[in-house]
This record gives C-alpha cells, structure tokens and sequence, in this order.
C-alpha cells in the first residue's frame, strides 16, 4: 500500500506525450482561453473525469497489480462567477479532483473543458496559458509557502513565471498592493512564512493565487487548517475577493457549514462518483441521496432543543477501499435503503424519474434508485 | 423553530456573518498597526534568501573563526615555506623520537625529521584531498541524488539498486583493489577513489531530502503557476533539501583526510616521500606512550581542520535557515 500514499505526489510532469499539438493550434487554443466568458456562462465543464492510481509490486520491474479509483467518472459544471462547493469526507477523491482540475495530475480518462479547450490534452505554452486562468489556493498554509523565500518572492514568483502579466519594474508595487487586497501590511514584503500566523499565512497564499488575475480559483480545503474564527476571516475576505475580481471559485472542504455559506451550488461526492448535485437550497434543505442526508444528520446543531427532537442517521461500517469499490451503488453497503438492484445497476446522475418534471426543489440530480426527500437538518 | 443552517450563511458552531464581517475588519486593521501608513513606497531594498543568508554570516562569530582557520589553511597549503622554511624530508636519526627544543616546537618524528615542518607541508596534501574529495563526492551524490528523487521513475530504481552495490564494498579492501594499479605518487587517484566509493551515501540523503522537499504544497503551488522543472528545483526544492547534504559532507571531511592516512598505511595511497598528516599519524600511532607528541601534532591539525570545516557548514546551514534568524 505504500505506493499509494507515494504517487499522488509524485511531481514528475509527463508532458511530453501529450506534445503533439502543432503551432498553429496552439496558438488558437491560446486566444481561445484568453477570450472573456460573460457571467452565468459554464466556465470550466467536467466530462467523465476518471484518475486511477496504479498499485504497484516489485522494485526495479514494477508491475501493476491493481488500481486506485481516486475518481471515477464524475461530470460538473462551473459557471463563471458562482461558487461550486463539493463535500464529503476524506479520501472520497475531493483533492484528487483539485489536482485534476489543475492538471498537476494527468487524468485517466474523461475531459476538462476550459472555454472549450481540454485541459487535460494541451501542453506547453497553451497549458501554461490555462494556468495564468486557474490559480489554486491550498489547504495547508504551512507547507504551501517556501519558508526559505520573503512574502516578496513568494507572491511575485508568478510575474516571474509569466512575465508578461507585469513588467519588471513593476512587479515590486503589484505584489504590495496584493497584500494590502488580502488585509496584510504591505511593508511585509521582506518577511519569511515563519514570521505570520496561520490565517495570515493563507491570506498570503491567497494573495499569491491572485496575482496572475485569474477567472478561476481552486480552493482545496483552504480553511481547514485554521481556527475557527480566523476561518470566518478569510471565507469573508475570499467573499469579497470573488466580488471585487469576479472570480469562480471550486470550494472543496469537508466542512457542510461552510460550504453551505459561500457556495452557490454543491455538489456532494462518495469515493471517486458525484452523489449528488444542486444548489445549496436543494442540497441542504430537500437533500434526496441517502448519503446526503446521513451528512447532514451529522452536522452539529448549536441548539441543544432542536437537537434532541432530531433524527441521526448513523452509518455502519467504513468507506470500501477506493482501490475495490462495491459494484452498482458506491454507495450501498453502508444504505439502509439497498436492494438488490444497487449492487447490479449503477445509478446515473440525474434528476430521480420520481421528481421528472415537478417543480419542486428536490428535482436536482442525484445518484440513487431510490432517491426520497427526507428533511434530516430540522427538528422531526 | 432555530435554524442552524439558515440560508444567509452562519458557520457552526456560532455567530451570524456579521459578526464575522466585524472580526475580519478587526483582524485586517490590526494587522496593519505596526507598519507606517501605506503607500508610502516601497518598504527597503529587496531581499532575498541569499542576501539574507550572507548579512547573517557576516556577523557569526562561529562563521568568522571557521573561515578564517580555513583561509590560513589554504594560505600554508599554498605557500608553506611562509612559515616553516625547512626541509619536510631532512632526518637525523640521532634526533629520533625527541620532544620540542628550540627551533623545533613541536620536536621529532621516528626518522628524526621536524615534526612542525612536516605537519605544516602535510597541510597541502591533506587539505587537497579532504577539500577535493568531499567537493567531488557532494557534487556527484547530490547532483545524481537528486535528480532521482525529483524525477523517480527506473533512473530512481536504476541508482538505488548502483547505491546498494557501492554500500557493499569494503572501503579498504576496495582501496587495495583499485589504488594498487594505480601507479601515480599523486593525489588524485586518492581523491578519486574516495569520490567513486562515496557519492552513494551523499546521493541517498539527498534523494531522500528532494522526495521530502519534492512532496511540499509548495513545490505544487509553483507547478500550478506554471514553472518549469529547472525554477521548481533550483528555487524550491534545491534551499529546502540541502542541509543534511552540507551536514553530512563537512562530517565526511574529516573522514576522508583519515581515510587517506590508512591508506597510505596500508602502502597504496601516498607514496613515502610524499608529506601528509596521514602518513605522519600512521607513522607515530605505534610510538604513542613512549613520544606522543608525534602522534599529537598531526592529529591536533587534523581535528583543527574538520572543526573548522564542520564549523562553518553548521553557520552556513544556520544561515540558510530564515527560521533561526
């Protein structure tokens, strides 16, 4: 299992065997993701994404012996200026999902379409353009800054990469104007990593995702690692952030309350498959997938009256190893509602044929043969 | 009915948005107290790690005195006769085994010749090899090293199954083998074999140092920017993994100038006339209760010389570490 926890992380960039794009197309594919997309237009749209991580045995002549399934197969679509949150706990391939989005990770099988483009095929100065667009914001604001470079470097290392976003000259000005955006001093500059705190430290990586004024933020976890009260700071600075710049922001987090409070629409995944998808009022309110309710039924509730009057779902069991995951229904040896049609027919990702055509707020997608509305948030 | 979820947003476990408006407000303005008012330029020169690194040297104590022991060092390695104008080679057995007398502070070696002079033309030899073959065996280890820990794959398998191999061979044994056809009376082959038979220990710290820098957000937030191979190595992984390299290659120093000395003993390293503090440590060990001093000289500038050197890779280290500044 070693190999597991290993290659995700492996950094060597293949990029060669996706070369192939000629001149010309290139260039195409270059004005093509510098072109605006106006609001409520999809901006990026997710087809079939699959990621496999092989299992490996042997040293030196290494054999596959089977595979992970960090994500297999999932469909969404980011309109420009909304935010889309995706839950669900860990190891269901929510980062996996990040590092496919930002093509840090090559992609089994399925596409990513940027302005029409797919991401996951471009290479060379086309990739390089799609990353100006798609900036990341990490979880952990600990190891995702360089300690051995000042808050200057770090934040003006994107002007670096892509010089043409600032000439030299002015490169000084821009990064200090990026830490007045995030709330920090600018005299920081000359500051090393070590010397802030946590949330500060993630206004830093926060700053240093803007500085290329990208279309698009990927934000795995970004609030995860800190205090709860530093954590409302900085979803309220990202808030004003995406207003002032209009960004798109891909939210991941395990956190339901947070999601539920920036996202514009949600989407909850169950190891590598999209369980359900909707707005946040579908989601939190009418939730229809089994899984969704038993998440919710989790949430902690503030008031101790209305928690005592209100139901919990508890699951049985652990989440099935990624690497051999149930058959039909991900989802259906932990559901109290499983037949034996989960484990032969695997549920689409649709609108239930039940809530087809109605007008009602549970008519969202959602993964589940038996999809039913069941208010778990609110006291029975 | 309490809504802990309601649609305009609170976050569990507590308080309503604005309340958390208000906090951020707060936090950003605190945040903002200790500096003068903004906009008023921009804030110094511009710095970086190394400029950094090189203010703090300058004012380390430790770094001063290490380089100054080294600089001597060389400055006798270059010119000896600066300050010992005899004859390293000149012996007077009636003179044999005698303690220190005047014009002969450190006194006489087995054969009757100037321990003070041989130590100080021994300094060449010894700082050659050592400088050269712990320069050679950081360069070939780390440059090797780390490659295959930033690109993996069967170079990584390849180099770790040659680094296994190099770990098998018994280092004196090896010496007999490969120094024994050799027939120069220099001292490369001596730096040579020590660079051949040491760059695996250098290149495993190293591959393990660049997979632990390589797996850092960090090194993933740069290639989301768009870097190449070369930035994310030379400013990224590079500063972050080179400590234990600096460590291990000062201590290894030491060694090498020791390692040179047996096998000299052993007759394949330096040839007689050579000079060397290993010669001269071998010559003495088995007349150590009876004159000491022999023994103690070279062995005293010896163990000078590895502090200095151990010295000056720990301050340069510190340095490079903006956390202990």
């Amino acid at each position: 299992m070693a190999d597991i926890d290993k290659e995700p992380v492996d950094a060597t960039p293949n990029v060669t065997e996706v070369a192939t794009v000629d001149a010309a197309s290139e260039a195409e594919a270059v004005a093509a993701i510098d072109a605006p997309v106006s609001q409520g237009e999809p901006i990026l749209q997710v087809r079939n994404l699959v990621k496999h991580f092989p299992l490996t045995q042997g040293v030196l002549f290494k054999k596959q012996v089977g595979a992970v399934k960090a994500v297999d197969g999932i469909s969404f679509d980011l309109f420009a200026g909304e935010t889309l949150g995706i839950v669900g706990e860990s190891g269901c391939g929510k980062s996996t999902v990040a590092k496919l989005l930002m093509t840090l990770e090559r992609a089994t099988a399925g596409e990513v379409f940027y302005k029409g483009q797919d991401i996951t095929r471009l290479s060379g100065r086309a990739l390089k353009a799609v990353r100006r667009n798609i900036q990341m914001v990490f979880q952990d604001p600990y190891t995702s800054l360089n300690p051995r470079m000042t808050v200057g470097d770090i934040i003006g290392e994107p002007y670096e990469i892509h010089p043409e976003v600032a000439p030299k000259g002015e490169r000084r000005r821009k990064v200090q104007d990026l830490l007045d955006v995030v709330g920090l001093n600018p005299e920081y500059i000359n500051r090393y990593p070590h010397q802030f705190s946590g949330g500060q430290r993630q206004r830093i990586g926060i700053a240093r995702g803007l500085a290329l004024n990208p279309e698009i933020i990927i934000c795995d976890e970004p609030v995860s690692a800190l205090d709860v009260s530093v954590q409302a700071q900085v979803i309220n600075l990202m808030g004003k952030l995406q207003d002032e710049f209009n960004l798109s922001y891909l939210f991941i987090a395990h956190d339901l309350s947070i999601v539920r409070h920036i996202s514009d629409r949600v989407g909850v995944m169950y190891l590598g498959k999209m369980a359900e998808i909707g707005t946040d009022e579908q989601i939190y309110e009418h939730p229809t997938h089994p899984y969704t309710q038993a998440l919710l039924s989790a949430v902690p509730v503030p008031d101790p009256e209305a928690r005592e009057g209100r139901e919990r779902i508890i699951l049985s069991g652990d989440v099935p190893s990624p690497a051999n995951p149930p058959s039909g229904c991900r989802f259906r040896t932990r559901c109290w509602k499983a037949e034996d049609k989960c484990a032969t027919e695997m549920p689409l990702l649709a609108v239930p044929e039940r809530f087809k055509g109605l007008d009602s707020p549970a008519a969202h997608e959602s993964a589940c043969h038996f999809a039913e509305e069941k208010d778990v948030v609110h006291a029975a | 009915m309490p809504e802990p979820l309601s649609s305009d947003g609170a976050i569990s476990p507590a308080g309503a948005g604005g309340a958390m408006d208000l906090a951020m407000a707060e936090g950003a303005s605190l945040e903002k107290a200790p500096g003068g008012p903004q906009g008023t330029g921009p804030a110094g020169r511009p710095r970086s790690l190394w400029s950094d690194a090189w203010r703090d040297l300058r004012r380390n104590p430790v770094f001063i005195i290490s380089g100054l022991i080294i600089v001597f060092l060389v400055v006798i390695s270059l010119w000896p006769s600066l300050i010992a104008s005899g004859d390293p080679l000149q012996a007077d057995l009636d003179d044999a085994q005698k303690g220190s007398g005047p014009g002969h502070p450190f006194g006489y070696d087995p054969q009757g010749r100037d321990v003070y002079t041989r130590v100080v033309h021994g300094t060449r030899t010894s700082v050659t090899v050592g400088v050269c073959a712990t320069l050679g065996v950081a360069l070939l280890g780390s440059v090797l090293g780390g490659l295959a820990g930033f690109f993996g794959g069967w170079w990584d398998s390849v180099l770790s199954r040659i680094t296994d191999v190099f770990f098998g061979i018994p280092v004196v044994l090896g010496g007999l083998v490969f120094l024994s056809v050799v027939t120069s009376s220099t001292v490369w082959p001596v730096v040579g074999f020590i660079v051949l038979l040491g760059w695996p220990q250098i290149a495993r710290i190293a591959r393990g140092s660049v997979i632990t820098a390589k797996q850092n957000d960090y090194v993933q937030a740069a290639r989301a920017l768009g870097a190449s191979n070369s930035r994310m190595m030379l400013r990224h992984i590079t500063p972050n993994a080179v400590a234990p390299v600096i460590v291990v290659a000062t201590i290894a120093l030491g060694t090498y100038i020791a390692l040179e000395a047996t096998l000299s003993y052993l007759g394949v390293g330096l040839k007689p006339p050579a000079v060397s503090w290993g010669i001269d440590i071998s010559d003495a060990s088995p007349y150590i209760r009876n004159a000491p001093h022999m023994l103690l000289w070279p062995a005293g500038a010896l163990a000078v010389t590895v502090l200095a050197f151990i010295m000056l890779g720990d301050a340069v280290r510190d340095a490079l570490d903006p956390k202990l500044r």
